[in-house]
């Protein structure tokens, strides 16, 4: 896993957004043990205590839980993860909107484009 | 012995050298378990705080105490200090040093050293004088961080090392420092080292100005650390 960490934003927020793309990506299923805190924080380059912080959050957000004997896990709740993973589609797409319009292009033709790219896309999937 | 959470303990305190205040009326408090840098321009007082808190000098006012004791016999048991310049005999083989402070230290731990050493691709048999300014520094600082003490002070530990053997280092002092040890870092490396600090304490002539969490200051400022001294130290 490739952790990237940015200047602008606090770290723990960074590295929250990045434990949930695994979630909803499925790297880091629903139900499946979370590593060690130390092992993360190294693996990312911070320090423990921000890594902490930060699975602590996601405990508080209920997308980890911690079983007192064997460690913490992500939730188990799908409908949960799907939720958490729609807001984040719905927030890129109007993050991609935004861009496009500040470029110029109109929502006709933005969904144009798209058409356009996935034709394209199909088109070069039959020659294979 | 009661464990306080205080692990260092300032109190007005000050180091006047002639007229100059190298540090004026510093009055911090340090708990257990955190990784803080202490950055500063040059000449801001890092490393006369450094000193105080070893005990290499003595504070012209003001005190302070470590693990609930002034700088002593005591905090030098847990106090690990890599000092600011080379201060080991050149002559010496690294293995020579490992054995030398295993010998001073009851805390000192050779496997850990060993380790560290062969990661790095130094071999405990090369005599000091014959390796480079950053390998000297390598050795150093493994020596330093191959105690088990509770707060290491370390005066520029990563200037003359090279960045991949710098994010090695970092992630090494990251590993090492247990849950009842703090680590104080002078330097002015910001951006390499900020991602793995909780806490920074800035100093302009002596005097504290900042001591805030990492990721407050980027909530706050909506910046990097590292921009922030820029800012704030613009010349």
């Amino acid at each position: 896993m490739q952790w990237q960490l940015r200047g602008d934003r606090p770290i723990y927020q960074q590295l929250m957004e990045q434990l949930i793309e695994q979630i909803v990506s499925g790297q880091l299923g629903a139900g499946a043990r979370v590593p060690p805190v130390r092992e993360l924080a190294a693996e990312a380059g911070v320090n423990p205590n921000t890594m902490q912080r930060a699975l602590a959050d996601l405990e508080r957000e209920g997308l980890m839980y911690t079983n007192r004997t064997s460690g913490r896990y992500v939730t188990e709740d799908k409908m949960m993860i799907d939720k958490v993973r729609e807001q984040i589609a719905s927030e890129r797409i109007a993050e991609f909107l935004a861009g496009m319009s500040q470029l110029g292009f109109s929502e006709q033709e933005i969904v144009a484009l798209l058409e356009k790219r996935r034709k394209e896309a199909r088109d070069n999937g039959a020659e294979k | 012995m009661e464990q306080k959470n205080e692990l260092v303990v300032c109190q007005g305190l000050t180091k006047v050298y002639g007229g100059t205040r190298a540090l004026d009326n510093l009055n911090l408090n340090l708990e257990r378990g955190r990784f803080i840098g202490l950055l500063g321009p040059n000449g801001s007082g890092k490393t006369t705080a450094i000193k105080l808190l070893c005990g290499l000098i003595q504070p012209t006012g003001g005190m302070v105490t470590i693990d609930g004791a002034q700088p002593g016999i005591h905090t030098h048991s847990v106090v690990s200090y890599l000092p600011d310049r080379a201060y080991l005999s050149d002559w010496m083989k690294v293995c020579d040093l490992i054995a030398f402070f295993a010998d001073f230290y009851t805390d000192f731990d050779r496997v850990k050293a060993n380790d560290m050493l062969s990661a790095l691709d130094i071999s405990p048999l090369a005599r000091l004088k014959t390796l480079s300014k950053g390998t000297k520094e390598k050795v150093q600082l493994i020596l330093t961080m191959s105690r088990k003490a509770q707060l290491f002070l370390l005066d520029e530990p990563i200037g003359g090392v090279d960045p991949a053997a710098r994010d090695y280092i970092l992630n090494t002092i990251l590993s090492n420092y247990s849950e009842d040890a703090s680590v104080i870092l002078s330097t002015h490396l910001i951006a390499d080292i900020e991602r793995v600090l909780d806490e920074v304490v800035f100093l302009k002539n002596g005097v504290m100005t900042l001591h805030e969490s990492v990721d407050a200051i980027r909530e706050e400022h909506g910046k990097s650390v590292d921009m922030l001294f820029r800012e704030v130290f613009a010349c």
